[in-house]
């Protein structure tokens, strides 16, 4: 798709690795995802809500859950990952064929509303800053309100609105 | 029942003609293809050429309009024409793996008057 991206890059984000404590007191390692990981995120992507499930992903079946990490992992795609024992956040950058970049970013249910999927985000584009990311784009539906002022908040601009969805961009 | 299908060469669309076609066979409906430009540029005129092929070679007529602007509103109106159903692809999908729904399809969604079936 064609995004018109804003004209002036956002300040520095944070690089990861970084260890956080969430706003429930629990300690939180977030790093950059590696191919070892696949297991633990496809148990995380089992576990997830349905109703948290977003433009047709995460997947609703183990089978269709490891071909489609398999299809946006390994490449050029980022990940960074949230750790409390077991995976409970994930976040991607994936590229596009115009050289930028797709954002989406999943918290499971029970770590949702901590801070958790902001400092995620906010790690994910420090990582994006590290490799050299320059333009990064996400869609979201235009009724989830608390993930677009997340995205608002972190430095997101509202640029197109295509239908269900709404469209963000941001220059790094 | 004559079905609509609406067609903009994006992989779901094609996706959706496979399955039209094949329900067509087993069913003996009838299969009008419109061809339209949607998210992504195509040439239309290739574009009919791969619907009329589709349909004949499943030995079905060859029925293949095609809309020039404003498609949603033109399919609208087309399928009042008898149509018993509007067969689209759900959407295009993005690097992410995220299916996209366009305003083509949002707006047949809400203002068809006939069944309108997504295919993904």
């Amino acid at each position: 798709m064609t995004v018109d991206f804003p004209d002036d890059p956002v300040g520095e984000f944070p690089r990861p690795p970084r260890e956080i404590e969430d706003g429930a007191g629990r300690a939180i390692t977030l790093r950059e995802g590696q191919s070892g990981d696949l297991e633990a995120l496809v148990e995380m992507y089992v576990e997830f809500n349905p109703e948290d499930r977003a433009q047709g992903i995460p997947p609703g079946n183990e089978s269709d859950v490891r071909e489609w990490l398999e299809a946006v992992s390994g490449g050029e795609s980022l990940t960074v990952i949230g750790i409390h024992e077991d995976v409970v956040g994930h976040g991607m950058l994936v590229p596009d064929p115009e050289g930028s970049f797709e954002l989406a970013l999943f918290v499971l249910r029970d770590y949702q509303g901590a801070g958790i999927g902001t400092e995620l985000l906010r790690t994910l584009l420090g990582l994006g800053q590290d490799r050299g990311v320059e333009r990064v784009w996400l869609s979201v539906e235009r009724w989830n309100d608390p993930a677009i002022a997340v995205y608002k908040k972190v430095g997101f601009e509202r640029v197109g609105s295509a239908s269900f969805e709404l469209e963000m961009a941001m220059r790094l | 029942m004559k079905v609509l299908l609406g067609l903009d060469g994006s992989e779901l669309s094609m996706r959706a003609l496979d399955h039209a076609v094949e329900r067509a066979r087993e069913t003996g409906d009838s299969v009008t293809v419109a061809v339209y430009e949607g998210d992504s540029a195509v040439d239309l005129e290739d574009l009919a050429d791969r619907a009329r092929n589709r349909l004949a070679e499943s030995g079905l007529e060859p029925d293949v309009r095609r809309l020039e602007s404003d498609p949603g509103s033109q399919l609208v109106e087309l399928a009042e024409d008898g149509f018993g159903q509007i067969v689209l692809g759900g959407g295009t999908i993005s690097p992410m793996g995220k299916i996209r729904i366009g305003e083509v399809i949002e707006f047949v969604l809400v203002n068809a008057k006939t069944t309108v079936t997504l295919v993904r």
